[in-house]
């Protein structure tokens, strides 16, 4: 369903960050990317979801065969994608309700349809909220301000379960979670997996792939995929860290 | 302009003198004379370095005589229905052209008086004598030819320990043919353990460089409350000067919105005194211009006793090519311990090409005080806006949704839900998003 070919990316100024990167995605899968700091994984996720800030130089990112390029990001958004923030943006002013209604209302439109009907609507949100062991205090709160790390992190697969996304990429979700909020983010994760929807997780811990199992595991340097393997790969990471692959692809 | 104002005065004053007394009229000639003087603002004054009124000066007015007759309009209540706040059971003084309309009114005078001036100059001379032209101290050369030539306005008169059982609205509606220059006053007396809410629009109905010179006393006494809205909504070919001036007794509480949303030029001065222990006031704007729409915001809190509390709150958010400017000054007099006073002046600037220049000016000569300001400039947050759109969130609603957002705190003094809706549908559809 998601198809990244040769994707080429960087800053406005001309610093190139992706260099090059294939990814394809099919459905009902579990990737997960890793890739020491700075590799270019959160570049790649905004460049996924429509970030404006970055240029993309050459290469094609396609859902369902056709090219997301031109679209906005909330055309993305509408045709299912979905991206789990590293720093999710503190709102002050906005609550978690009107914005999560906001959000889900737009979706909507774009299909055609009309606002939910406000009990629907609230009905749902409890039951996500249930889901991630959330309290319904959050709702009435500016939109992540003062919340701590863990609760940002929490919020954004709130968001996640109400919007329902066909492809969603979670960029480093599981950091910042103590290990309880861990299994139960998770759980949340795999109780919305589908054969129809994907996952896309970026984590640098092997631990969050116990609870969500990738089918592939890839890893990321410099801004270029440049091993895959199974999930045996991630524990041979969190063993022997990265320089054994830098060696490999030094002189490349 | 000066000389034509001048004559103008000079031809009713003997009728002038003749309705309001020897008092009144005395301090109309020194305030004509004083204008004659200054002549208008320049640049070069320190009080208007941000705001010129050469365009405004540059037109030809007809200018409305203080003995002005109602003007042929057309106007009918259902023209104007949109205006008014709906569903709201109120009072409303309403004027055309700067001369009352009895006809689109709804006045009173049961339990609480909601009137003109004019017809109070017959009915109550003593009273208004005593409250025209009494708490208008500044300098000015525009509210000195207010003080000189305007005879004409609404009257609210809330007696001792009533509150006043409906909200009331004030009209100025706009419709020559030919650019008009208008003097109106208020004058609000809200006595002892009174309460009063009030709600003033200056409208401009055609596309004419119309200006209007406002002025506005409200006296609070003590243990009184009173919030006054200011809804400035015009079209980006009106002018509006208006100076507001608030004197506040003991443990009295005073709020006044100021929502300024349209016009070419708008400028207001908005001056408080504090006079009495206790006395609690609330200053909150809001600006949302775009095109080359100008507001000049002047305010001026005076801490002259102990124990009492200032509240000031403006935003802005420009767009287009316009120019915002902010000067918010408070004095604490060296008497005026235990003061609270905060000010916090937060602006956006949606293109390079908006403008804002904001001055805080504290002045403090008492020791035992709290005191705090802030100013800000910024940009809408991309990274905010991205996460937004990311959700799915259309790029105009995501901007409009942060500016709500960020207008939220200057809305905090409005209660009358009739008046929210009205602010809401006014900024959504400022903001270019329908009303959700
Ligand atoms: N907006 C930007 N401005 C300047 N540099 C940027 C910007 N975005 C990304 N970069 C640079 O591009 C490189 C890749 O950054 P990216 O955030 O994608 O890394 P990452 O793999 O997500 O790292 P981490 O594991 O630390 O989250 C870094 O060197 C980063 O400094
Ligand atoms: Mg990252």
């Amino acid at each position: 369903m998601l198809s990244i070919q040769n994707l080429q990316a960087g800053l406005a100024d001309g610093t190139s960050i992706l260099k090059g990167i294939n990814l394809e995605v099919k459905p009902g899968e579990v990737h997960a990317i890793m890739g020491p700091n700075g590799s270019g994984k959160s570049t790649l996720s905004s460049v996924v979801a429509g970030r404006e800030e970055y240029e993309v130089t050459g290469g094609d990112v396609l859902l369902d065969g056709e090219s997301l390029l031109d679209c906005s990001p909330e055309e993305r958004a509408h045709k299912g994608i979905f991206l789990s923030f590293q720093y999710p943006v503190e709102i002050p002013g906005v609550s978690v309700s009107n914005f999560i209604k906001t959000a889900l209302n737009a979706h909507r439109a774009a299909r055609g349809e009309g606002p939910l009907e406000a009990a629907l609507l609230l009905k749902k949100m409890r039951e996500k909220l249930e889901l991630l062991e959330m309290d319904k205090s959050f709702l009435s709160r500016s939109l992540n301000e003062g919340f701590s790390g863990g609760e940002k992190k929490r919020n954004e697969i709130f968001q996640m379960a109400m919007l329902e996304p066909r492809l969603a990429i979670l960029d480093e979700t599981d950091s910042g979670l103590d290990i309880d909020a861990l299994r139960i983010v998770a759980q949340g994760v795999n109780a919305l997996k589908s054969p129809t929807n994907a996952v896309v997780v970026i984590t640098h811990y092997q631990r969050l792939l116990e609870y969500i199992v990738p089918d592939y595991v890839h890893v990321l340097l410099h801004g270029k995929i440049v091993k895959s393997g199974t999930k045996d790969l991630a524990l041979e990471l969190e063993e022997r860290g990265y320089d054994w692959i830098k060696k490999e692809n030094a002189g490349k | 302009m000066h000389n034509t104002l001048l004559n103008l005065y000079a031809e009713h004053e003997a009728d002038l003198a003749r309705e309001s007394g020897d008092a009144v009229a005395s301090k109309r000639r020194a305030a004509i004379d004083r204008f004659e003087a200054l002549g208008f603002p320049t640049k070069q004054w320190e009080s208007w370095k941000y705001t010129s009124l050469k365009t405004t000066l540059a037109t030809e007015y007809t200018t409305v005589p203080p003995f002005a007759s109602a003007s042929q309009h057309a106007l009918e209540f259902k023209d104007l229905e949109s205006y008014f706040l709906d569903e709201l059971d109120a009072y409303r003084v309403v004027f055309v052209n700067g001369v009352y309309s009895s006809w689109l009114s709804s006045t009173t005078h049961q339990g609480i008086d909601v009137c003109t001036l004019g017809s109070s100059w017959r009915k109550n001379p003593e009273w208004l004598a005593e409250n025209f032209a009494a708490l208008d101290e500044l300098d000015e050369p525009l509210v000195l030819l207010n003080r000189a030539l305007a005879r004409e306005g609404a009257l609210v008169h809330v007696p001792k320990n009533t509150a006043a059982d409906k909200p009331i609205q004030i009209f100025y509606f706009t419709t020559a043919d030919e650019p008009l220059f208008a003097q109106v006053r208020n004058i609000v007396v809200v006595e002892s353990g009174a309460r009063v809410e009030i709600v003033e629009r200056h409208q401009t109905l055609n596309g004419k460089a119309h200006w209007t010179n406002a002025v506005t006393e409200i006296r609070v006494a003590p243990n009184a409350h009173v919030r006054y809205t200011k809804l400035q909504n015009d079209l980006s070919t009106a002018t509006l000067t208006d100076a507001t001036f608030v004197h506040q007794a003991a443990d009295s509480t005073a709020v006044v919105n100021t929502f300024s949303f349209g016009g070419k030029l708008t400028r207001n001065d908005l001056r408080f005194h504090l006079a009495g222990s206790n006395a609690e006031a609330h200053l909150h704007g809001l600006t949302l211009i775009n095109g080359d729409e100008h507001v000049d915001h002047r305010t001026f809190v005076d801490h002259a006793v102990p124990h009492c509390t200032s509240r000031e709150v403006y935003k802005g958010v420009y767009d287009g090519r316009s120019h915002g400017v902010f000067n918010g000054q408070i004095m604490v007099r060296p008497q005026a311990q235990k003061t609270l006073a905060f000010q916090q002046n937060d602006n956006l600037l949606l293109n390079d090409r908006a403008q804002i220049d904001t001055k805080p000016q504290l002045e403090i000569f008492a020791d035992d005080v709290k005191c705090s300001h802030g100013c800000t400039v910024g940009q809408l947050d991309t990274d905010a806006l991205f996460y937004l759109r990311a959700r799915g969130i259309p790029e105009t609603e995501a901007r409009a949704l942060l500016m709500l957002a960020f207008a939220n705190d200057a809305l905090a003094q409005v209660e009358l839900p009739a008046l929210e809706r009205k602010l809401h549908a006014l900024i959504h559809k400022k903001l270019g998003v329908s009303v959700a």
